[in-house]
Order: C-alpha cells, then sequence, then structure tokens
C-alpha cells in the first residue's frame, strides 16, 4: 500500500516533470543558517561556524541527487536519458544504423508474415465459441487399412446416448443446383442433423438455425445460408427469411442467414467455404435405411464441458465393446472396428501442419541470422567505441550503468527494425497474400492484427536484449590503463571480442548452410516430382463441370437410370466436338478428374472378388471412377491387356470394368485379372466383370503411382458429379461459356462452373509444395546475403584492425600474394568452421524433414557438397574485397598516419 | 576517539516519527537537532540524509509538510505526523519493543536456565 502510494506519486512527479530541487535548496539553506546560529552561540568565529555547520550537513550536490531521486524514478529517468543518447548515437552513423535497422526489418517481418500464417492456421483454427470441447469422431475398420469410413445412423444414436457429449452431429458434404434465377449455379452443400450449429454454437445473424429438437426423419425443408451466399444470390435481401428455393428440384424455404465471419469448418477449403446448409434425420427417404453398416456421415461432437478427450475416448472403447458383442454380425471381429476422438482442431489443419512448422523453423533460423549479424555490427562498433566507455568508466560510470547504456542502443535498433519489418508488412500485406496458395486452411482469416504486431514487439525486444547484452557486457568490460593508451591505434582489439565475432560469423554460416540444405533438398523433391512421368497426357486438356440434381423425390428425377443419363451425356458430348479447336471429347465422375479431387470426391468401394472374398468376410476397399469409353484415349492412358469400354457396353448388357496395373497387382498377383468377376459395393447383388488392364497413371497422387484404381462405364453406372474433358486447341477463356450454351441447350437448369486445363490442375495439386519450397528458397538465399554481409565485416574489419601489421609486413618485403593469401585464408577458416557445423546441423535437419521431401534421401550428397561449394564461394567471394584493400594498403601512410 | 554509531538503516524514520509526534510540527533542522538531542548525543545523524528520507515518508503519506516562519522568522518547511503516519508508528513502536524484548532475553539466557 505505502509503497504503491509512494510509487505512484513518484511516477506522477515523473511525468510532470515536477522537480522539488526548489525546495531543498531552501531547506538545506535554512539548516545551514540555524546551525550557524547554533555554532555561533557555541562561541565559534563565524567562519568556523559556517564551516562547521557545512560538515555536519554534508555534501548539498549529494543531497540534492538522493533528493531528486526520491521525489521522481531515477531508472525512468537514466532510461530516458539513454534513449536519447541512443538516438544521437544512432544517427551520427546513420550507415551503421540503417543496416543494422534493415537487416532485422527483415528478420522481424519475415517472421512475423509467416506468424501471422500459423497465427490464422495453428493457433485459431477454430472459430467456434470453446473449440477444445469439439471432436470429430472418425471410425475405423483398421484390419482392412480402411480409415474414417463414415458414421452409420445407429451408430451416431448410440453415441447421443453415451452421455458424455453434449451433442453429436452428422454431416455429409455435397453440391446441389440452385435453379429459378437467372443461371442455374452450383452450390456447395452440407447435409447436417438439426442439432449441428447447436454443437458448433453458432447462431444465425438472420432468422434461426436449426431447432435441435427436430425430429424429420428424412430432410426437412428448411435451409440455413451464408452471408456470401445472400449477398450474392439474394442483393443481401432483409425480407429473405421465408422465401423459397429450388434445389436440386425440391423445394425448401430460408430459415437463416449465418453471420459474415462464420466459417464451416472442415477438411477441405471447399468444405470449409459451404454455402448452404439442410437439416435431417439421416433416417428416411432420401437416405438408405438406417443400418449398422450402411455409412455415410461424418461424426462430429462437443463433449461434456471439462471432460478431457482422452477420458472421453475411454468411454467410447468401452462403448465399442459393447457394441461390437451386441452386435457381432455388423462388426465382425476381422474388421476391427473402432472408433477415435480426435481434436477437431488437428482435423481442421490437416496435412499443411508440417509445412508450416517447416517454414516457421526456416524463418526462425533467418531472424537468428539477422540478430547475430547485428550483434556483430554491435561488436565492431564496440571497438571503435572503446575509448569511449573507457573514458566514462575512468569519469566514474559503474558497469551496470555503461551496460544499460549499451543495452538501450541495441534494443532502440532491434525495436526500430522490428517495426520497420512490421510496417512493411502492413504495407504490402495483400500482395503478399497472393502468394499463398488457395488450398492453404483459413486463408481468408490470414490477418495482419494486433496479436501479431504485440508478437513482432515481443520478438524485437526480446532479440533485442539477448543480442545487444553480449555485446554490451563485453564493451563495458574494460581494462582502463591499456584501452586509454591503446585503443583505436591499431591494437588487436580484444581477444575476447574477437573471438565472439569469430563464433557468430561461424554460427551464421552454419546456420545459412542449414537453410540452404532443406531449400535444396526441398528444390530436388519439387523437382522430381514436377518431372515424374505422370502416365497419362496432361497438355492441351480442359475439364469443365457440371452437376446433375438429385432429388429427394425419385418420381421428379429424369436422370434416375444411366439409360436416362446417357442420352444428355452422348447430346452434350456431340455437341462439344463441334466446338472450334476440339479434337476429342469424354466426360466422367469428379474422381476421374486427374489429380483434381479431394477426398470426399472419391467413390471408394469394397471390392469383392468372386470366389476369394466370401459375404460377410471384410473386403478391401478400392478407389472407383467412372468414366465414358474416350476417357482412356483422351488421357493418353494405355492398355495393357484386355479391351476398353465401347459404344455397345450399355446399362442393359453385362457389367464391365478395367483396372489399372496395380489392382491387378495387388488383388490378383501372378493371375490374369481380365475375365474375373467382382462385386463392387454389397448391396448390389450382379457381378461386375474385368475386361481391360490398363498401365498405372498418377491420377490420384503425384507422389504415389501405385494406387489400385477401377473404372466403371459411365453408360452402366450413373454419375451425378461430371466433369467433361476437351483435348484440342480451345481457347481457355471462351470455352466456358461455348460449353455452358452447349450443355444448357439439352438442360437449361444445368449449372457450368469451374472450368480448368489439367496443366492447371496439376500445378495446383503442388502448390502448397511449391509455397514451401519458394519460401524456404527465398530464406535460404537471404541467409546467404546475410553470412555473406557478416564474412565480409568480419574481415574488413580484421583488415582495418590489423592494418599496421600488414604495413609492417610489407615493409619487411613480404609480398602482395602472401598478403592476399594471410586474408583469405582467414576467410576460408571461418567457411570450413561454419560449414562443418552446419553439416552435422543440416543432417539432423534434412532427417526431421523426412516427410516432406520426394525421391531424395535427406542425406543427398550432391545437394550437401554443392550447397557447401556455393557457401565456401560466397565467403572466399566475400573475403576477396578486404583482401584486395589490404593488397593495396600503402605502408608508408599506414605507419605514419598512426 | 571512539567514532559515533551511525543511525542503522530503517530506524531513522522511526525516530523521526516519534519526535513529530512528541513535539508537534517542526521543521527539518529540528528534528535533525532532536533525533540527536534524545539519543544524548550518541547518535551522528548524516543530517542531509534526513531531507531525502523526510521527502520519502511523505511520499507514503506518514507525514505531510508545509511552508511556515521559524523561530527568526525566516521560512521553513515544517513537517507534522499525519493518522496514517500515527497508527504505523504505533505498529512500529511495537514490533520493535517486541523484537528488544526477544533479543533481551536471548542475552539474559544463561546454560543451566535451559532443561
Amino acid at each position: 500500500m505505502k509503497f504503491l502510494r509512494r510509487f505512484f506519486i513518484r511516477l506522477s512527479n515523473f511525468t510532470a516533470g515536477r522537480r522539488a530541487d526548489q525546495r531543498v535548496r531552501e531547506e538545506m539553506a535554512e539548516h545551514l543558517a540555524l546551525q550557524t546560529e547554533e555554532n555561533l552561540h557555541a562561541g565559534m568565529s563565524p567562519a568556523e561556524a559556517r564551516r562547521q555547520a557545512a560538515l555536519k550537513l554534508g555534501v548539498a550536490q549529494a543531497i540534492r541527487e538522493h533528493h531528486n531521486a526520491e521525489q521522481c524514478l531515477p531508472l525512468a529517468e537514466n532510461f530516458l536519458l539513454d534513449l536519447r543518447y541512443a538516438v544521437r548515437m544512432l544517427r551520427r552513423s546513420p550507415g551503421f544504423s540503417l543496416i543494422a535497422i534493415a537487416t532485422m526489418a527483415l528478420g522481424v517481418g519475415a517472421t512475423t508474415a509467416i506468424y501471422s500464417v500459423i497465427d490464422a492456421t495453428l493457433l485459431h483454427p477454430l472459430p467456434y465459441p470453446n473449440p477444445s470441447e469439439l471432436v470429430r469422431i472418425e471410425d475405423d475398420l483398421s484390419a482392412v487399412g480402411a480409415q474414417d469410413v463414415s458414421v452409420s445412423v445407429p451408430e451416431w444414436r448410440d453415441l447421443e446416448n453415451s452421455g458424455i457429449f453434449q451433442y453429436v452431429a452428422l454431416d455429409y458434404f455435397n453440391s446441389v443446383n440452385l435453379t429459378g434465377s437467372a443461371q442455374p449455379t452450383r452450390i456447395a452443400m452440407k447435409g447436417v442433423t438439426p442439432n449441428y450449429f447447436a454443437m458448433l454454437r453458432v447462431g444465425a445473424q438472420l432468422g434461426r438455425t436449426f431447432d435441435p429438437g427436430d425430429k424429420t426423419p428424412g430432410v426437412s425443408p428448411e435451409v440455413v445460408i451464408s452471408d456470401g451466399l445472400w449477398k450474392r444470390a439474394f442483393g443481401a435481401d432483409p425480407r429473405i427469411l421465408g422465401k423459397t428455393l429450388r434445389l436440386d428440384n425440391d423445394v425448401y424455404h430460408v430459415v437463416g442467414v449465418m453471420p459474415p465471419g462464420f466459417r464451416d469448418q472442415g477438411k477441405t477449403s471447399e468444405e470449409r467455404n459451404t454455402e448452404l446448409w439442410v437439416a435431417g434425420g439421416f433416417a428416411a427417404v432420401p437416405f438408405p435405411p438406417p443400418l449398422r453398416n450402411s455409412r455415410f456421415g461424418t461424426a462430429f461432437a462437443r463433449l461434456k464441458p471439462g471432460l478431457p478427450v482422452a477420458s472421453a475416448q475411454a468411454h467410447i472403447d468401452a462403448l465399442v465393446v459393447s457394441l461390437k458383442k451386441q452386435y457381432p454380425a455388423d462388426y465382425p471381429a476381422q474388421a476391427a472396428w473402432t472408433v477415435r476422438l480426435i481434436p477437431l482442431s488437428e482435423t481442421v489443419v490437416g496435412n499443411v501442419r508440417q509445412s508450416l512448422i517447416l517454414l516457421f523453423g526456416a524463418v526462425g533460423l533467418v531472424l537468428l541470422i539477422s540478430c547475430v549479424n547485428v550483434a556483430n555490427l554491435l561488436l565492431a562498433r564496440a571497438s571503435a567505441r572503446g575509448r569511449e566507455m573507457a573514458m566514462r568508466q575512468a569519469l566514474g560510470a559503474a558497469r551496470t550503468r555503461l551496460i544499460r547504456q549499451l543495452l538501450t542502443e541495441s534494443l532502440l535498433l532491434f525495436v526500430l527494425g522490428g517495426i520497420a519489418g512490421f510496417a512493411v508488412l502492413f504495407c504490402a500485406r495483400k500482395f503478399l497474400l497472393q502468394f499463398v496458395p488457395e488450398s492453404l486452411p483459413h486463408l481468408n482469416d490470414i490477418s495482419i492484427s494486433w496479436g501479431v504486431l504485440a508478437f513482432a514487439i515481443v520478438v524485437s525486444v526480446a532479440a533485442g536484449t539477448i543480442f545487444g547484452l553480449a555485446p554490451a557486457w563485453l564493451m563495458s568490460r574494460l581494462d582502463l590503463n591499456t584501452t586509454l593508451r591503446q585503443e583505436g591505434r591499431g591494437s588487436n582489439g580484444s581477444r575476447q571480442r574477437s573471438r565472439l565475432r569469430h563464433a557468430l560469423v561461424i554460427g551464421e554460416l552454419a546456420l545459412s548452410l542449414v537453410l540452404m540444405i532443406a531449400a535444396g533438398l526441398l528444390l530436388r523433391s519439387f523437382w522430381d516430382l514436377f518431372k515424374v512421368p505422370l502416365g497419362f497426357n496432361p497438355s492441351r486438356v480442359m475439364a469443365i463441370e457440371t452437376w446433375l440434381p438429385v432429388p429427394n423425390d425419385p418420381k421428379t428425377d429424369i436422370y434416375s437410370t444411366a439409360t436416362q443419363e446417357s442420352v444428355l451425356l452422348r447430346e452434350v458430348l456431340r455437341r462439344n466436338r463441334t466446338l472450334p479447336g476440339v479434337e476429342e471429347a469424354a466426360v466422367g465422375d469428379r474422381a476421374a478428374l486427374p489429380l483434381g479431387h479431394g477426398k470426399d470426391d472419391l467413390n471408394t468401394f469394397p471390392l469383392i472378388r468372386e470366389g476369394q472374398d466370401v459375404q460377410g468376410s471384410q473386403p478391401p476397399l478400392i478407389d472407383t471412377s467412372i468414366v465414358s469409353p474416350e476417357y482412356f484415349h483422351l488421357l493418353g492412358m494405355t492398355l495393357l491387356r484386355g479391351r476398353l469400354f465401347v459404344d455397345q457396353d450399355l446399362e442393359d448388357t453385362p457389367s464391365i470394368a478395367v483396372i489399372n496395373q496395380a489392382a491387378a497387382r495387388t488383388y490378383w498377383p501372378d493371375q490374369d485379372p481380365v475375365g474375373k468377376r467382382v462385386r463392387l459395393r454389397a448391396a448390389k447383388p450382379d457381378w461386375t466383370t474385368i475386361v481391360g488392364v490398363i498401365a498405372d497413371a498418377r491420377t490420384e497422387s503425384l507422389a504415389d503411382a501405385g494406387i489400385p484404381q477401377v473404372y466403371l462405364d459411365i453408360y452402366q453406372r450413373q454419375a451425378k458429379d461430371l466433369a467433361f474433358f476437351l483435348r484440342g486447341q480451345v481457347d481457355p477463356s471462351a470455352i466456358s461459356s461455348q460449353v455452358r450454351t452447349q450443355i444448357q441447350a439439352v438442360d437449361a437448369e444445368l449449372p457450368v462452373f469451374r472450368a480448368e486445363t489439367l496443366d492447371d490442375v496439376l500445378s495446383s495439386s503442388l502448390s502448397v509444395r511449391r509455397f514451401s519450397m519458394e519460401m524456404v528458397a527465398l530464406f535460404a538465399g537471404t541467409a546467404l546475403l546475410l553470412a555473406g554481409l557478416g564474412i565480409y565485416g568480419t574481415i574488413s574489419f580484421l583488415v582495418n584492425e590489423q592494418s599496421r601489421e600488414i604495413a609492417i609486413r610489407f615493409a619487411l618485403g613480404a609480398q602482395r600474394r602472401d598478403i592476399l593469401r594471410m586474408v583469405l585464408r582467414r576467410g576460408l577458416t571461418l567457411a570450413g568452421a561454419g560449414a562443418g557445423v552446419g553439416l552435422a546441423g543440416a543432417l539432423i535437419v534434412s532427417h526431421l524433414m523426412t516427410g516432406l521431401l520426394y525421391g531424395v534421401s535427406p542425406n543427398d550428397v550432391s545437394t550437401f557438397a554443392g550447397v557447401t561449394v556455393v557457401l565456401t564461394s560466397v565467403a572466399l567471394a566475400a573475403s576477396y574485397i578486404p583482401a584486395l584493400s589490404a593488397m593495396r594498403l600503402d605502408p608508408i601512410t599506414t605507419l605514419h598516419s598512426e | 576517539m571512539k567514532e559515533k554509531p551511525d543511525v542503522l538503516q530503517g530506524t531513522l524514520a522511526l525516530m523521526v516519527l516519534k519526535t513529530l509526534d512528541i513535539l508537534g510540527p517542526q521543521h527539518g533542522y529540528g528534528i535533525a537537532r532532536r533525533v540527536e538531542q534524545i539519543s544524548g548525543d550518541l547518535l551522528a545523524v548524516n543530517q542531509g540524509t534526513l531531507y531525502p528520507l523526510l521527502l520519502k515518508l511523505e511520499h507514503e503519506g506518514s507525514i505531510a509538510s508545509e511552508w511556515g516562519a521559524s523561530e527568526n522568522n525566516r521560512r521553513a518547511r515544517f513537517y507534522r505526523l499525519t493518522a496514517t503516519g500515527r497508527k504505523q508508528l504505533q505498529v512500529e513502536a511495537r514490533d520493535w519493543k517486541q523484537t528488544a524484548a526477544i533479543i533481551a532475553r536471548f542475552f539474559d539466557v544463561k546454560a543451566e536456565d535451559m532443561p
């Protein structure tokens, strides 16, 4: 209490600049007068009386200082003085200050930029209240290697009744056609259970969300729309509530509009940008009957408050055991059914976590290197200011006082650098965001917020303290006598200081070597992926998508059979072939779009082989694409055995399939699969005959050539998510509207969207990889530049310091060559030491990032050797410039000038 | 000649408070003089150190000060005890007495007293 009161009075005196100097002077004068009077009474002579009085009072100046220190806050006052002095020093050597500030701006700016991405993705991935309570529930059939196989409706009910969740919701991601307005559009839609928004705990900005108590078994006629859709399709109509919408020919009415900032959760950015939600009970038409083995929804839940995920998982494990006992037919032991709870935040971030951590590590190294560089500059300046420090100490400055002053100077540099970096980032944020790949989750949430500013300032203050302390410590530690005599007169400087400088340069070189090797390995991986033989030919191929409606009432579906659909497809294909430049046309489902589909677009079916997989056992799951006969030729996929689809294969002719070599190898090892019969999905009784085997193509993943695939004929098996493929010399900007005209001439209610060339699809499938590779390469380049500057600075400083020695050597008959060699040897020694340390570090780092590499070993000799050579040549080049100036030293002027 | 002991750190504040308690408002010189007198001139108050201390006590709210006229009619700063200061004095006096009593018992203890 007392202490606080005293502190606040002092603080207010300090800020108001209130001084009590006049008061203490007056008091002392009065004190002296009274004491003198008393001394006179005691019989002293006037002069002696005054002298004794003054002696008794003490040193007036010291009293005034103590009094003033009590009046104000001396620490703060000294800090202000130091700051003012630091600003003066800064302005006195503008070159030095500018370089230091720019270096720090680079380091802090880059770190802050990456931090802002991480802040939006890893740190705040879920924009919902109490995000730690949200989990994703994944069912695995681990025995057949199937992960996340969705949840069936009875299982959902069991989970709801388990008593450990507040809500358990199901969702499935889909598309619908919104018709009725000028142009039919395809909209990303989610079917959810009515408690979905209650689980996320998000309300509508207009109207309401679904009633969690709604018991409609099928689909309820209510929709909730996103703010974006409301503005785009309905002009932000305030009377939107109650309006009807036609979605896939069904009629719904709008009950709510979500707030502008709301973003759905999901694994893909498409899913996170869902714009329309429909509620249902998942248990009656149009949904399949609620059987335990009919899995189609993804389950999410909000845990009871305060219940940790681990103990919830224990509950679930017990539930799974009892369910297996209760329904042995549905959960055969060989399927090894398990249920996992995963914190929702983890699933949202997905596979970019590793890339982001790599980037943060890389940018951290850049920051470290820039700090080291500035520390090095500070040390260099320390030598130049040795005399000043010695003088200050000789005049009575305490060592702590000197350290505080030097620290203030370095802090000022670092913080100014940090602020400059932040300012540049802030101004260039729009420009920089263009480079972030769109597939990055939460791209829209990346912002330069107060939290990011706080991060930038904390980083610069921490860096300034850590890297300013060592130079300050060394600078204040002086032997007064020798310094005052020698410093600035060509001495060798302080041993410790130069040792520290060497250590710093070595560290810098080592760090940049680590970064460069990481960049080199990523570049190699990227290049290998880019150059990998695809197995199909993407050039001059466009893909244009459409979506056939799936109405809830099967009677209103005009495409309910493959034969009905084939009329549309054949007509659209015929019309597309007449478009200018089109040479070939084919159609397939979205899963057939090479590299362009997310996990949600995959159709994965259990593959039941005749004679091998008996009913009830767990068959393997296989990725399935549905394509028209022309697809294989259009994409240049080669037939190895058997035949492809032909026009005579129809819905009423025997069902056939084509598989790839990987499927043949995996499921019919040492046999000819042609002629073998399979059943895809247990519910369908008819057998499908395999008629052909095609060569493997990397249509699923660039990194993996051997993913088993089965292709079905689109004229036999329907697909609703369609992609038309066109090969030829087409104009990408015009083709979209041309195809739209053709498709809508056949059916005016079909939307046409997302026209892409396969080359673009290919390159965007590499976007996250390319982004992290480019960023790490950029950071590595920066690091190399900084390290080059560091070694240049150190060597030129050495040359400068030893100019006297060099001059004497010249005078004693040394050749220029000797001097050049002497200086270059210094640089090489440093580079060698740095490379040694760096190679060890790079080995550790490259093994940590194995998961990000493709086709290149983490101890790839050529990368390691190449990078070391580059670093050494840069170091040599950087020391060559000061070596030249050492060579040109004129011994006479040098020796005379001192 | 043996040097007079300096005032223990922290005790000077207590002495100042007590002096003001007994004698009422005083100026700096008066306080310094009284402290020396009361100690029977055994203590040497480095008189200068008194003024920063007075300011500190004032910041803490134990004393207050205002300008007034000294005995020979010159301007002088007079210090007086506040209500807070009086309370503080009571507390600290009790603490000191307790401490002194404990120390005294330790000095008085003899081996045979121990059980």
